[in-house]
């Protein structure tokens, strides 16, 4: 009864996150989606500690431990999710994201420590000679069947075939460790704590870390019936521990094998980077699914790791690169962003009183919303100076580049925080088609996202992203912190242009302070 | 080969699942607006929190003295709890914010 239930829950599961998923992605039905996917969720968990039977009918027991890890669990999930920054989301879903990867590599462990030991428990309850009996009748008997009818199988329960078990106990840990450690990493990059590093022959070490995994886990699979059962007729575990030894060097090269990969890409690439991570996990969850016979389990990861890949590939094509070129790409970047210091002339500056008044006299005006407005968190001085522009009767919007800030969107979350109308929200290609019209472009901390390099620089490493073409406006003010290269990495053309005047800050005393002068005018 | 087919064929229902699941899960987000690229990826990370079900297993197949299995299982049950508690938490606050101003 029990079990007939919690199939049907697990059925409601997988449909409340097909469900949730479709509703996500259309934006009037997205808030209620992602509740539809979390009840399903709520569902699925309750319903396995209450009704979940093993293999031997036995029910799950420590209950004490699993409902202290939910509580602690919940409340560091709801806490760091309330009191983080809308700035500070793209680290925030980077770290839950390594948890997931974390939770799957961890499952993964036990359950080959499990594995391994499960044909000694077996063989324990029988007496050695007992075993060695039923051995030497099951090789004398085979013989026989094979002399005689020669294509009878036979086969006693306890010579389990262990390695496609293996297989999937090795995929989950694998994918889950690149997923945690990749995230890790790209958390500390996000929020600055780690440099972009990248070494000569990276990309060569890193195929040699992932041969080493292959190479560990096709031993692995191989081998673990005769390792386990030599280990059994020798009557100790102690024989198994090289065996044991070579599981965790895959999971050591794994955990090295995600910080390698994420170490060098940077700038508008991180983004990417994190939704494929995502996806990775996903398939990490999935290979539970397998383990377990779980159908939530499996669908939940397998969606969420198609899912994730043609949002990767979306976010790709949103910067006209491929998914190889971003994740080999910046690789090329490191060396040749250095070896080629272009002399970009001179810049000038503009006094904050005079972008004051070109500012308030305009009569349509383009604010382009970069990372360094998510930095300094201006994104309200923001919606202030575009009100009092408005009050004045200058025309006002928001061009927004597809990946500008640190993830795809990240600049719709940040202007929605601040409450900006929807319908002052340009995307790129509105944005473009409006900019000849306008007369002044304020440029707060993007760069790379209107480098005019990716349109006539075929040697730059961002050549092809579309891009904001803001230098079609009659104006441009860039505000910055100071003339240092983006993200990215790439100095910036545009910044030298005649058309263009540099205003020096951070984004939110300069924005405060074009606002007082604005009132002024 | 022999074994792989074999395989195959005892989860021949699983296989078909994730097959299915793979069409699926590119057919439901096809087009999505750039806008909602965050949510969603943010929602998505939260549903691949379901891995906490196999946390839960592992926990609660621990025998007493499995230290190892006990102190892993209470890990991989804490990550997995914070990995969908805080990504649906995340995720809502976000869209919260995008229906605010559609009035």
């Amino acid at each position: 009864m029990g079990s007939s239930v919690l199939s049907i829950i697990y059925l409601i599961g997988s449909v409340t996150f097909i469900l949730g998923l479709k509703m996500l992605s259309k934006p009037d039905t997205a808030r209620k989606g992602n509740l539809v996917a979390a009840a399903g969720m709520a569902l699925a968990i309750l319903g396995t500690i209450f009704l979940y039977k093993s293999d031997d009918g036995h029910h799950l027991h420590n209950y004490g431990w699993i409902t202290a890890g939910l509580l602690i669990g919940t409340v560091i999930g709801v806490l760091s999710a309330k009191k983080v920054k809308m700035t500070a989301m793209p680290e925030m879903v980077s770290m839950f994201n390594g948890m997931g990867g974390a939770c799957a590599a961890l499952i993964s462990i036990v359950e080959f420590d499990h594995l391994i030991h499960s044909r000694f428990n077996v063989n324990q309850l029988l007496s050695t000679a007992g075993e060695q009996l039923i051995i030497k009748m099951q090789k004398l008997l085979q013989a026989r069947l094979e002399d005689g009818a020669g294509s009878l199988n036979f086969s006693l329960d306890t010579n389990i075939d262990m390695r496609g078990h293996l297989l999937i106990i090795l995929l989950g840990l694998i994918i889950g460790a690149v997923s945690f450690a990749g995230s890790v990493i790209a958390w500390g990059k996000l929020n600055g704590r780690i440099r972009d590093f990248s070494f000569k022959g990276q990309h060569y070490v890193n195929l040699a870390v992932m041969a080493m995994i292959l190479m560990g886990a096709i031993v692995l699979v191989v081998t673990v019936n005769n390792q386990v059962d030599a280990a059994v007729s020798a009557g100790t575990p102690h024989s198994l521990l090289s065996f044991q030894l070579l599981f965790y060097l895959v999971l050591l090269c794994s955990l090295l094998y995600g910080i390698l990969f994420v170490l060098p890409i940077g700038g508008a690439d991180m983004p990417v980077v994190i939704s494929l991570l995502n996806s990775f996990t996903g398939v990490a969850a999935a290979c539970g699914g397998f383990l377990y016979d779980n159908p939530v389990m499996l669908t939940g990861g397998i969606l969420v790791g198609s899912a994730g890949t043609i949002l990767t590939i979306l976010m790709c094509k949103a910067m006209n690169r491929s998914l190889k070129n971003v994740l080999i790409g910046s690789f090329g970047n490191g060396t040749t962003a250095s070896g080629t210091v272009k002399d970009h002339g001179t810049y000038k500056e503009v006094s904050l009183s005079d972008a004051a008044v070109v500012m308030a006299y305009a009569s349509k005006v383009m604010i382009v919303p970069g990372y360094g407005l998510a930095v300094a968190q201006a994104q309200h001085a923001c919606h202030e100076l575009e009100k009092l522009l408005e009050d004045k009767g200058v025309v006002v919007k928001y061009a927004i580049h597809p990946v500008a800030g640190r993830m795809p969107g990240h600049m719709n979350v940040l202007l929605a925080e601040a409450d900006v109308p929807y319908e002052k929200l340009l995307e790129m290609e509105g944005a473009n088609a409006e900019l000849p019209t306008t007369d002044a472009v304020l440029v707060l901390g993007a760069n790379d996202v209107v480098n005019p390099a990716a349109k006539n620089d075929p040697s730059s490493p961002i050549y092809g992203m579309p891009i904001l073409e803001v230098e079609n406006a009659k104006l441009v003010i860039v505000n910055k912190r100071s003339m240092k290269p983006g993200y990215a990495g790439i100095e910036n053309d545009l910044f030298f242009q005649p058309k263009t005047s540099m205003l020096f800050g951070d984004a939110k005393q300069v924005l405060q302070q074009l606002v007082a002068e604005i009132k002024q005018v | 080969m022999e074994h792989i087919l074999s395989f195959f064929h005892q989860h021949t229902e699983l296989i078909y699942i994730v097959i299915l699941s793979v069409f699926l899960g590119v057919e439901v987000i096809s087009r999505v607006p750039s806008v909602l690229h965050t949510p969603l990826m943010s929602g998505a990370n939260a549903i691949h929190g379901v891995v906490i079900i196999g946390a839960i297993i592992v926990m609660g197949k621990a025998e007493q003295d499995n230290y190892l299995a006990l102190i892993l299982g209470f890990l991989a049950v804490i990550l997995g709890t914070v990995n969908v508690v805080g990504g649906f938490v995340v995720t809502d606050r976000m869209l919260e914010m995008f229906k605010k101003k559609k009035h």
